[in-house]
């Protein structure tokens, strides 16, 4: 399952150029808003027309302006999640949810509207309209009334981003779900960098209509030079497995070998989970700190070092637990010697690591 | 109804056919205009619009005078119809189709309205569910403006029950043959002692007139309630 995605688009004062593939998996579409993301998913669901482009799921195309292949947006077999939801306020849920269905040309099986409607606990809604829904739950059976439809890609633009947080953090276990249980590859636009480090399996960073880098999540979030929701809001992603929660109310961790501890999470001891560090957050050492308050040192290489118009700087640190993002100052770095090649030690405080960046991973390599 | 002379008794029966046909008939073409108008981007668009429009800005006669030159039977037009058996002039079919270009304006602009008033996600939205253009139109938009399409047939009955000018100029007021309500309250006062049958008439038509008022008001808050959630 891979798409591949090519589209140039002129607009006054503003073009789009990307070429990019997203393999299986849940891809982030992550730039800030006027980079163009909603405008790429727009155009992989043909509801707007690029200049030039080619759009292909698998080898199929559903878009290739050379061959003046278009197909209109009702046979490209997607399931879109909107922003709003965009329920049909005249059918309830239960027929909002098979509305797709209904035009989906695949073959169904019986139990998959079960299956989905438990998934999403959407079981104590079926009989009520739209009108009659939180935030949340609305997001929820947009969720499964796009699954029925039984896509070949499934495209989210920014589901989150009109929930307040108590919602988003009741929506994005279920793309975590979707990310891992469900076998059909998701282009999900983002800004957040709380939701992409935690749902991301690829990263496509994007600034002013252009891809900028693209790659697996863990790699791109660790690359100092791509912060596309700026330096403040930078922040590497680590993969850990839970090892055991200490009656002190703090979870233990290894990630690659070291251990880390956080307020307890609430994965089970076994599983994999993924923690988002931010780089406001992270200290760094020369010497490895002895009588420190905080429990989390991680030991490493300067791999490559920023500077930001300001004072700050970001600084890239490869380390056995994966690689580790610290905003420090210029000053700092000057007076630590910070160069790449240099050896020094991440000093993370544990309550520093908010609940909404832990998440769920998948035990293989790719998060 | 003995207390109407069979005549007062045709001219009732005769605004409730010509006004139910006018409306119905036109309904169809409201639609498909009124969709064009909200949702098409086309050449000619205002053309259309203001050909729509016109009936509303015209004087009466002058529309009535132009049907009668292009369906009277010495027209072209008129002549064509007339040989598969259509024939407009002076029948009571004629009343309807003058009926139905006064009323068009008002039922399309109704049905306008609330076609743009349909948020275009949510048929973005069905589109990528796999509905095509025709099941976008039947199973989202359809359901969502009939609140609109009641208004406009109201709209258009109402219109259709009291339009006189286009009405005897196009098809004359030949008692039981095109005599609707409106032409024959105006006869009935052209005649000494006729004040009583154009009493009796003007008493009906405001019953009409109340009467699809309020069943309309009835369904749309029906329909409201329904979208509303409840």
């Amino acid at each position: 399952m891979t798409v591949s995605v090519r589209l140039s688009h002129q607009f006054s004062g503003f073009g789009l150029d990307v070429d990019f593939e997203a393999p299986a998996g849940l891809t982030v579409l992550f730039g800030r808003s006027g980079s163009g993301k909603t405008t790429i998913i727009n155009a992989v669901a043909g509801l707007l027309k690029p200049d030039r482009g080619r759009v292909t799921i698998d080898g199929r195309d559903l878009l290739d302006t050379d061959r003046r292949i278009d197909l209109p947006t009702h046979r490209r077999q997607l399931g879109y999640i909107f922003q709003d939801a965009r329920l049909f306020p005249h059918l309830t849920v239960a027929q909002n949810l098979s509305y797709g269905r209904w035009f989906a040309r695949r073959p169904q099986d019986g139990d998959e509207m079960d299956r989905v409607v438990d998934m999403l606990g959407l079981c104590p809604l079926m009989s009520r309209r739209p009108a009659r829904l939180s935030g949340g739950e609305r997001q929820r059976v947009a969720i499964g009334r796009a699954l029925l439809a039984r896509p070949r890609l499934l495209l989210a633009d920014e589901p989150l981003a009109s929930l307040d947080e108590g919602r988003k953090a009741e929506i994005l276990p279920y793309f975590e779900r979707l990310r891992d249980e469900v076998d059909v590859p998701i282009l999900y636009v983002s800004h957040a960098p709380a939701e992409v480090a935690r749902l991301a399996t690829t990263v496509i960073a994007l600034e002013n209509g252009r891809v900028v880098r693209q790659g697996p999540a863990l790699e791109v979030l660790g690359d100092p030079m791509v912060t596309p929701a700026g330096i403040r809001a930078a922040g590497a992603v680590l993969r850990a497995e839970v090892k055991a929660h200490h009656d002190d109310g703090l979870s233990e961790l290894d990630a690659g070998g070291i251990p880390l501890f956080l307020p307890r999470v609430p994965h089970r001891p076994g599983s994999f989970i993924r923690i988002r560090i931010a780089a406001q957050e992270v200290i760094l050492s020369r010497e490895r700190p002895a009588g420190l308050s905080a429990l989390n040192i991680l030991p490493g290489r300067v791999e490559s070092l920023r500077a930001g118009e300001g004072p700050g700087m970001l600084v890239s640190l490869a380390t056995p637990a994966g690689t580790i993002l610290a905003r420090i100052t210029r000053r700092s770095a000057m007076t630590l010697g910070l160069d790449e090649g240099v050896e020094c030690h991440a000093i993370v405080k544990s309550v520093a690591i908010a609940p909404e960046d832990v998440g769920g991973a998948r035990p293989r390599s790719d998060g | 109804m003995n207390w109407l002379t069979p005549e007062e008794m045709a001219a009732v029966m005769l605004s409730m056919k010509v006004s139910f046909w006018a409306t119905l008939v036109s309904l169809p073409f409201g639609i498909l205009v009124a969709h064009a108008l909200a949702r098409w981007q086309f050449p000619g668009k205002l053309l259309l619009n203001g050909l729509v429009h016109l009936p509303l800005i015209l004087p009466p006669v002058v529309t009535g005078y132009l049907l009668l030159m292009t369906f009277s039977p010495v027209a072209p037009l008129g002549r064509a119809l007339e040989s598969i058996g259509i024939v407009f002039a002076f029948r009571w079919t004629g009343a309807a189709l003058a009926a139905a270009v006064m009323a068009f304006p008002l039922m399309v602009r109704a049905i306008r309205l609330s076609i743009e008033a349909v948020d275009p996600g949510l048929e973005q939205a069905a589109a990528t569910l796999g509905a095509s253009r025709v099941w976008v139109f039947l199973t989202v938009t359809l359901p969502l403006i009939l609140p609109g399409i009641l208004t406009g047939c109201i709209l258009a009955l109402a219109k259709a029950m009291g339009e006189f000018g286009a009405t005897i100029t196009f098809v004359s007021n030949i008692p039981g043959q095109t005599q609707t309500l409106p032409t024959a309250i105006y006869a009935f006062l052209q005649v000494p002692g006729g004040e009583s049958s154009a009493f009796r008439l003007v008493l009906i038509s405001i019953a009409l007139a109340m009467g699809a008022l309020l069943l309309s008001e009835i369904l749309a808050r029906r329909l409201g309630k329904r979208l509303g959630g409840a």
